[in-house]
């Protein structure tokens, strides 16, 4: 008989393990390859039937999103003469011309304005609200950290009504403001509740220490606990950003023209030319990239323990 | 270089006290040991004097100006705190240099300082390391290192020792005695354990449920405690009780325990009623006249002495006599007390009556 330990997971359990992960990772990851292969397929191959696995890929679709096209006559082609640059030419095989440029750019630019904005204001105001919950004697503490969840208890857009008539009056309507606005008030209860929780296990002796160092309130907060927050900072702020920059419902109602995100928007190019799926793929795989980087960007201060148990041991 | 002054202090919190009405002064270069049992306020005391929380009522003095409204940060003084609470995102170069920082020192002096408290507390080679993955007693010479670094009025340590193992805290305790006595700053030091109290200390101010119970030297505290308390808390094995109903007049020299007759000091203070007579267990000796008796129940050999455990009629009592007297169990034996080393307590109070030999190192602060 072999020894075996309990604590190490023998070689079959590893392999089990093994398998689970990598064929939960093919499930989640599928849909999402599947749209990326799609962004440089045809607008024929995409609603090939059976579905193409092999395609010449072509970055017609991401053209399209981009752009808005006109479909011409042989003599007003003529007219316009040759295409001059690689993406005129790739919609002229088509018969058509780029007439301008579509209003993507501007709705992504809405959306990182916004995601971004609203992120960023969701830490600035919940850390220093988890900060003095978790620290100073707040009067009725217990009944406003209730209170502050309560905003969540029900779906946020249940009072979009309210909301939506509320923004009009204040001309916040179709504004960045408007929806950063709104965006850090249905975050901010999640934000305070979380990073309390992270500041909580923070050692209070640091400051203690830094303030007995010569350091101010503000300095200790500053120099101190915020580093060794920053775990708790990252994970709040992916999580921000992904409920702002996924929101939809909110968006539709609440803004057309102006500050309109690319949620609402990217539907809406289904109709620009018939099915341009392909170009409806290639918004949705760019509009993925901005939370992938930022998450990836703040990994690794999701994986690090940072106490490295410097008070206890 | 500090005196500090702790004047009628008491802290609340809420509706529980945790320290009542403390009064005692540190001088100036003193190691000062504020010993007691868990949960007795020494701790809340120690952050009282560092200005990390705010008396209820009472003044405390650091160099004769009343600091009760200066936030730590103004107080010049270094907390090495109990489980340091080294910055765990700096390496041990930046935190001990951080207090520096905050003064704007020049970056070429925080250096040099730096190099200095390193070579003083022989961490050199730790330096650029971070304290994520140092040992105890390394992090224990940060932490100090941090404190020293910045050369401050006192430095304030609660219980800096008690997360070290057994063996390394003795050698830390020489240590910290050793720089204490290099720097001859004031320094405040927390402690439950009564022998690093009596062994490091100046002085000592024994604690317990918030109240200060006796201010002293150590050998003033062993020899001459103010309360039974102090007396069981100090010494090991602690001072043996016996229970009697007698009285002691003014200049009275005996108390009758039954049948016997026991030498004590003169009583500077009468009593009558439920008394206690406190002895040592190094002060009961064998006597085979005495009239004062005692069955063994259980011996306990030491190597060079022997702890031997009595039962009299008066209560059980331990007495520490050199081991080559051979001593059987369920042996009847007499006793005698050492007279010039004997206490006597108020049985009801807890408190001890004076005497010429305590007279005037009962202090209470
Ligand atoms: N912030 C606080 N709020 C409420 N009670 C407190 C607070 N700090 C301390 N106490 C209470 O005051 C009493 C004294 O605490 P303190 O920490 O001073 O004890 P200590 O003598 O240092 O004990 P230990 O040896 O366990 O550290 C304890 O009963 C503790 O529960
Ligand atoms: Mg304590």
């Amino acid at each position: 008989m072999s020894s075996y330990s309990i604590t190490e997971p023998s070689r079959r359990q590893k392999w089990f393990a093994g398998v689970l992960v990598v064929l939960y990772a093919l499930i989640t990851i599928l849909p999402l390859v599947w749209i990326i292969g799609t962004s440089f397929k045809t607008p024929s191959d995409a609603i090939a039937y059976p579905p193409k696995t092999f395609f010449t890929p072509t970055v017609e679709g991401y053209v399209n999103v981009f752009t808005t096209r006109t479909r011409l006559t042989e003599e007003q082609l003529q007219a316009v003469g040759e295409p001059q640059t690689w993406y005129d030419r790739l919609v002229r095989k088509d018969g058509l011309v780029i007439s301008g440029p579509s209003r993507f750019a501007e709705r992504f630019t809405n959306s990182v304005i916004i995601g971004f904005g609203s992120t960023v204001l969701c830490i600035v105001l919940g850390t220093a609200a988890a900060y003095a919950f978790s620290r100073f004697k707040v009067p009725l503490k217990d009944d406003l950290l209730f209170f502050i969840l309560s905003t969540r208890m029900m779906p946020p857009i249940a009072v979009a009504i309210p909301i939506f008539l509320m923004f009009r009056s204040l001309g916040l309507s179709d504004t960045h403001a408007g929806m950063i606005l709104l965006y850090t008030a249905v975050n901010l209860s999640l934000s305070v509740w979380l990073l309390k929780g992270f500041i909580d296990e923070i050692p209070v002796e640091y400051e203690e220490a830094a303030l007995i160092d010569g350091y101010t309130r503000f300095q200790a907060f500053y120099k101190v606990v915020l580093p060794q927050a920053a775990t708790g900072i990252a994970s709040t702020a992916i999580f921000c950003l992904i409920f702002a920059w996924n929101e939809y419902a909110f968006a539709v109602l609440l803004t057309s023209g102006n500050a309109q995100t690319a949620p609402p928007f990217i539907p809406t190019i289904i109709g620009v030319s018939g099915q341009d799926w392909p170009a409806v793929a290639a918004g949705a795989t760019l509009f993925l990239v901005p939370v992938m980087v930022f998450t990836i960007l703040l990994r690794k201060h999701l994986l690090r323990g940072i106490t490295f148990g410097a008070v206890r041991k | 270089m500090a005196q500090i002054r702790i004047q009628n202090v008491r802290k609340e919190f809420g509706a529980f006290t945790a320290v009542r009405s403390s009064t005692f002064t540190i001088e100036d270069g003193e190691f000062f040991m504020l010993l007691g049992p868990s949960g007795c306020g020494k701790t809340t005391t120690l952050r009282m004097m560092a200005g990390l929380e705010l008396p209820t009522s009472g003044e405390i003095f650091i160099d004769g100006e009343e600091v009760g409204m200066k936030p730590a940060s103004k107080r010049d003084i270094a907390f090495v705190f109990q489980m340091f609470a080294l910055y765990p995102h700096m390496n041990v170069r930046k935190n001990i240099s951080y207090p520096l920082v905050s003064q704007g020192m020049k970056r070429e002096e925080v250096k040099t300082r730096v190099q200095e408290v390193a070579r003083i507390l022989k961490i050199e080679n730790i330096l650029d390391r971070p304290v994520g993955g140092l040992s105890g007693g390394d992090r224990q010479r940060v932490a100090l290192g941090r404190a020293i670094v910045r050369q401050p009025k006192a430095f304030f340590m609660d219980e800096p020792l008690g997360a070290l193992d057994a063996e390394f805290r003795e050698h830390m305790a020489e240590e910290l005695r050793a720089l204490h006595d290099r720097m001859g700053a004031t320094t405040v030091y927390v402690t439950h354990d009564q022998l690093e109290a009596m062994q490091m200390g100046d002085k000592i101010v024994v604690m317990n449920h918030g109240v200060v119970e006796q201010f002293g030297k150590p050998q003033q505290i062993y020899d001459w405690p103010a309360t039974k308390f102090v007396a069981q808390f100090i010494g090991s094995p602690s001072m043996n009780f016996l229970d009697f109903e007698g009285m002691i007049g003014i200049g009275g020299k005996s108390v009758d325990l039954g049948e016997a007759k026991i030498e004590v000091p003169a009583a500077r203070e009468g009593r009558a009623g439920k008394l206690t007579l406190g002895v040592r267990p190094e002060h009961v000796r064998f006597a085979t006249e005495s009239a004062y008796r005692g069955r063994v129940t259980a011996v306990e050999y030491l190597g060079t002495t022997q702890i031997v455990t009595l039962r009299s009629s008066h209560g059980d009592l331990k007495a520490r006599i050199p081991s080559d007297r051979p001593v059987r169990e369920g042996e009847l034996v007499g006793l005698a007390f050492d007279a010039r080393t004997l206490s006597l307590f108020d049985a009801e109070t807890g408190k001890a009556l004076r005497s010429d030999a305590n007279d005037g190192v009962l202090g209470h602060g």
